[in-house]
C-alpha cells in the first residue's frame, strides 16, 4: 500500500511538472508549428522593453518584436508565446539550450556574443547608448567637467565597464557606489548618495520620470558607449534566422511605406508595385521565407509599424518620453533602414 | 478569622507591588539596567512617533504613483495597488482564483494536521488526494480547466510550493542521509558523506545555477527539464544535506542502551530504527530542524537569480515600473510581514508538533 502511495505520489509531480519535450532537428520553424507556440526569452524587468503589467499581460518594444515574429508564423497571436522571463546570466544559456526558440530581451549585439556564443543577431530593434544623469544642482554641463565625481551604477555589467573606460581614457579619478537593482540605485541617486548616475541612456529616461522632482535632474549629452539592442537566435538555423530577421524589418519597412495598423487594408489596394510585393498581393516573398504570403500584412495589422510599436511602449507619450533619435527612419536622420522587400 | 485579618494588615512595601514593582523588578533592577532603560526609551520616543505619522496619519492607501510623490508619508497604494500581480504574478488574471484555492487547501490541510494525534492512514490520502486537486488547480487541463503552464506560476504560490515541496521532499531523503552516514557499509557511508559534505560545501546560489544554467546544457537534443522542477530539485537537494547533519546529531545523542536494548529483543536494523531510535532522535532535533526548515522557505527568494518570479521578484517587478520606482520601503515592509506571518506559523506548528 505504501510503494502504491509513493508511486502515486511520483506519478503525480511527474505530470504536474513534465515539461513539453520535442524533438528539434534543426528545423526551428518546424518545431514551432507542430508545438503550436513560440518560446521566447525576454527580460521580465524592463519597462517599455519586456515587462508585464498589473494584469500579468506583457508589453514592450521586445516583447512586440516576438509578437511580430509569432504572427508571421502562425497568422495570429491565440495564445502563440510562451514568455520565459530570463536574467542577464542566464539569457543566452536559455537560446543554447533551446529552452526558447528568440531571444528579444535588450541584449546588446558584439562581435564575440555573435561568434563564441553561437548566436546570430538580427536586425536591431532598438539602437541604445550609455548616458549620464546629474542633478542640475551639481551645476555641469558635460561628461568630461566629472572628474572626481561619485558615481551609482549597476555592478558587473558593461555599464561599469563602459564608464571605467570613460573616466580612464579622459584621465578622471571616480568612485563608484555599486547596487544590484536599478529600482534601489535609482533612489541612492536621489537621495544624493552619488553625483552622477550612469545607465544605458532608454533606463536614465525612465528612471528621470520617476524621481520625486524631475525638473531637478537632467540628462547629459555625452553618449559613450554603443547598444544596438536586438533580437537573436541561435547559430545553425539560417531559416529561423531569416524569419525573425525580416519579421522586424517588415514593422520598419512599413512606416517607410507609410503602411499603419489602420490603413493596413486600404493599403491592400494599393496600385503601388511596393506595397502590393510587401503585403503579398503580388506573391513570393512569403514562399522565399516558408511563411504564408500575408506574413507583413498580419505583422502591420496585429502588431503594427515600427513606428507605432516604438511611440506605444517608449515614445514620448509613455513614462519613458524617449525621442526617436537614432531609432528614426533613415530618412528622418536615424538608422532604421530596410532592404527591399522583393 | 483573627489571623487572616492581622496577615492581611501586614501588606509588602508598595514599591514592590503594582505597577511601580512591575516596573522596579524588570525596568529599574539596578543603576546599569535603569541607564539601559532611560537610553532605549529616549531612543523610542525619537523613532515611534514619526514611525507612526509616516506609516499611518500621512499615508495614502489607494492612490496612483503620481499623488504618491506628492504625499508626504508612506505610500502602500504601491502594496494595494499591485496586490494581484504581487501574489500571484504572471498567473493568467482570470484565473487567479485558482492558485488562491489551491493555497487555502494547502493552508487548511497544514492547519488540521497540526496535532499529530490526528496523523493516519485516512489523513495521508487525504493529502494525496489534496495535493492532487491542487496539482489540478495549478496546471489546470483537467475537469475543463484552462491549462496554465508552470512558467506562469508565479508570486506566494511559487514560494508556497518551492518551500512546502522543499521541505516535503528534503526531510526524508536528509534522514535517509544522516542513516547512511551513520552505516557500517563502507560504500553507502562513504557516499552520504561525500554528498553532505559536497552540498554543504557549495552556496544554494551555485547550485541554482548549475540547474538553470549548466544542467541543460548537458541535456540530450531537444530535451528540456522543466525550470520550476529544476530549481525545486536544487533546493532540496541542498536543505537535505543539512538536515542530514542536524538528524545525525539526534542519532548520536541517543543512549547506547537504547541500540542495546533494540538488539537483545530481537529486533532487526529497520525495526530498531522504525521503532526505538528514529522516534525519540527525531524528536529530540525538532528545534535545529525546523531552524533549518525556516531558512529554507527564506532561502527560496534566491530564485531570483534565476529569474523566477517568487513573491519577491514580483516585488521588484512592481518597483521598476516608473510609476513606482522609489516607494521600496513600503513594499518590502508589506513583503517582510508576509515573510514573517509564514515563519512565526512555522515555528508555532512546530511547537505544537514537539507536544
Amino acid at each position: 500500500m505504501k510503494r502504491l502511495a509513493s508511486s502515486v505520489v511520483v506519478a503525480l509531480l511527474l505530470t504536474v511538472f513534465s515539461a513539453p519535450a520535442w524533438s528539434d532537428n534543426g528545423d526551428t520553424l518546424k518545431a514551432i508549428k507542430e508545438r503550436g507556440y513560440m518560446m521566447v526569452g525576454v527580460n521580465g524587468d524592463l519597462f517599455g522593453f519586456g515587462k508585464a503589467d498589473q494584469k500579468g499581460v506583457w508589453q514592450g518594444l521586445d516583447v512586440d518584436t516576438a509578437r511580430a515574429v509569432a504572427v508571421a508564423v502562425f497568422g495570429d497571436l491565440n495564445d502563440r508565446i510562451r514568455w520565459v522571463p530570463l536574467t542577464a546570466k542566464t539569457r543566452f544559456t536559455a537560446l543554447q539550450s533551446k529552452e526558447i526558440d528568440v531571444l528579444t530581451r535588450n541584449a546588446t549585439q558584439t562581435l564575440t556574443r555573435d561568434t563564441a556564443l553561437g548566436l546570430n543577431f538580427v536586425q536591431v530593434n532598438y539602437y541604445d547608448g550609455q548616458g549620464f544623469m546629474v542633478p542640475k544642482a551639481l551645476g555641469v554641463s558635460s561628461a568630461s567637467e566629472l572628474a572626481g565625481a561619485t558615481v551609482c551604477v549597476l555592478p558587473g555589467t558593461t555599464t561599469e565597464q563602459n564608464a571605467a573606460d570613460y573616466f580612464r581614457s579622459n584621465d578622471m579619478e571616480w568612485n563608484t557606489v555599486t547596487i544590484e537593482s536599478t529600482a534601489e540605485l535609482a533612489q541612492a541617486f536621489y537621495a544624493g548618495r552619488c553625483d552622477v548616475m550612469t545607465s544605458d541612456a532608454s533606463q536614465l529616461a525612465g528612471l528621470r520620470a520617476s524621481a520625486p522632482n524631475p525638473g531637478d535632474y537632467m540628462i547629459l549629452p555625452e553618449i559613450i558607449s554603443k547598444e544596438p539592442l536586438a533580437p537573436a537566435v541561435r547559430h545553425g538555423d539560417d531559416q529561423w534566422m531569416d524569419i525573425v530577421n525580416f519579421s522586424v524589418l517588415a514593422m520598419i519597412n512599413a512606416e517607410e511605406l507609410g503602411i499603419t495598423s489602420e490603413n493596413v487594408d486600404e493599403m491592400l489596394s494599393s496600385k503601388n508595385p511596393k506595397i502590393q510585393r510587401f503585403l503579398g498581393v503580388s506573391p513570393g516573398n512569403g514562399e522565399a521565407l516558408g511563411l504564408d504570403e500575408k506574413f507583413a500584412y498580419n505583422i502591420i495589422k496585429q502588431v503594427g509599424n515600427y513606428g507605432e510599436v516604438f511611440e506605444r511602449n517608449v515614445g514620448v507619450n509613455t513614462p519613458l518620453g524617449l525621442e526617436r533619435g537614432l531609432n528614426a527612419l533613415w530618412t528622418n536622420g536615424g538608422l532604421m533602414y530596410s532592404p527591399p522587400f522583393k | 478569622m483573627n489571623t487572616m485579618e492581622s496577615s492581611r494588615e501586614i501588606r509588602p512595601p508598595s514599591n514592590n507591588v503594582g505597577v511601580v514593582g512591575w516596573l522596579k523588578h524588570n525596568l529599574f533592577n539596578g543603576v546599569f539596567n535603569s541607564i539601559i532603560t532611560l537610553v532605549v526609551l529616549a531612543v523610542l520616543i525619537r523613532v515611534v512617533p514619526q514611525f507612526i505619522q509616516w506609516a499611518f496619519i500621512d499615508a495614502v492607501w489607494f492612490t496612483s504613483g503620481k499623488e504618491c510623490h506628492e504625499a508626504s508619508g508612506a505610500c502602500w497604494s504601491v502594496v494595494t495597488k499591485n496586490i494581484r500581480f504581487n501574489i500571484f504574478g504572471y498567473y493568467p488574471y482570470d484565473q487567479q482564483w485558482r492558485p488562491l484555492l489551491a493555497m487555502l487547501l494547502l493552508v487548511g490541510m497544514l492547519a488540521y494536521s497540526r496535532d499529530w494525534k490526528r496523523w493516519n492512514k485516512k489523513l495521508g490520502y487525504g493529502w494525496l488526494l489534496a495535493l492532487f486537486v491542487m496539482g489540478v488547480l495549478m496546471k489546470g487541463g483537467l475537469f475543463g480547466l484552462e491549462p496554465v503552464e508552470t512558467t506562469k506560476w508565479s508570486g506566494l504560490p511559487l514560494t508556497l510550493l518551492l518551500s512546502f515541496f522543499g521541505i516535503a521532499a528534503s526531510y526524508p531523503l536528509g534522514v535517509l542521509l544522516a542513516l547512511g552516514r551513520q552505516s557500517d557499509m563502507i560504500i553507502i557511508r562513504s557516499l552520504s558523506v561525500v554528498y553532505i559534505e559536497m552540498i554543504r560545501g557549495v552556496p544554494l546560489i551555485t547550485l541554482l545555477f548549475m540547474s538553470s544554467v549548466m544542467f541543460p546544457l548537458f541535456l540530450p537534443e531537444g530535451v528540456t527539464i522543466d525550470k520550476v522542477l529544476r530549481a525545486q530539485a536544487a533546493i532540496i537537494l541542498f536543505t537535505a544535506a543539512y538536515i542530514a547533519e542536524v538528524v545525525r546529531g539526534g542519532l548520536q545523542a541517543m543512549d547506547k542502551g537504547q541500540y542495546e536494548a533494540a538488539e537483545s529483543m530481537g529486533l532487526n536494523y529497520y525495526q530498531t530504527m522504525r521503532l526505538i531510535i528514529l522516534p525519540q532522535a527525531l524528536k529530540i532535533v525538532i528545534p535545529p530542524t525546523v531552524g533549518i526548515l525556516i531558512s529554507a522557505f527564506k532561502d527560496t527568494s534566491l530564485v531570483v537569480i534565476i529569474a523566477l518570479y517568487d513573491i519577491l521578484n514580483t516585488t521588484k517587478s512592481i518597483l521598476n515600473t516608473p510609476e513606482w520606482t522609489g516607494f521600496s520601503t513600503e513594499a518590502y515592509i508589506f513583503i517582510a510581514i508576509v515573510y514573517y506571518l509564514c515563519c512565526f506559523s512555522m515555528s508555532q506548528y512546530s511547537r505544537r508538533i514537539e507536544k
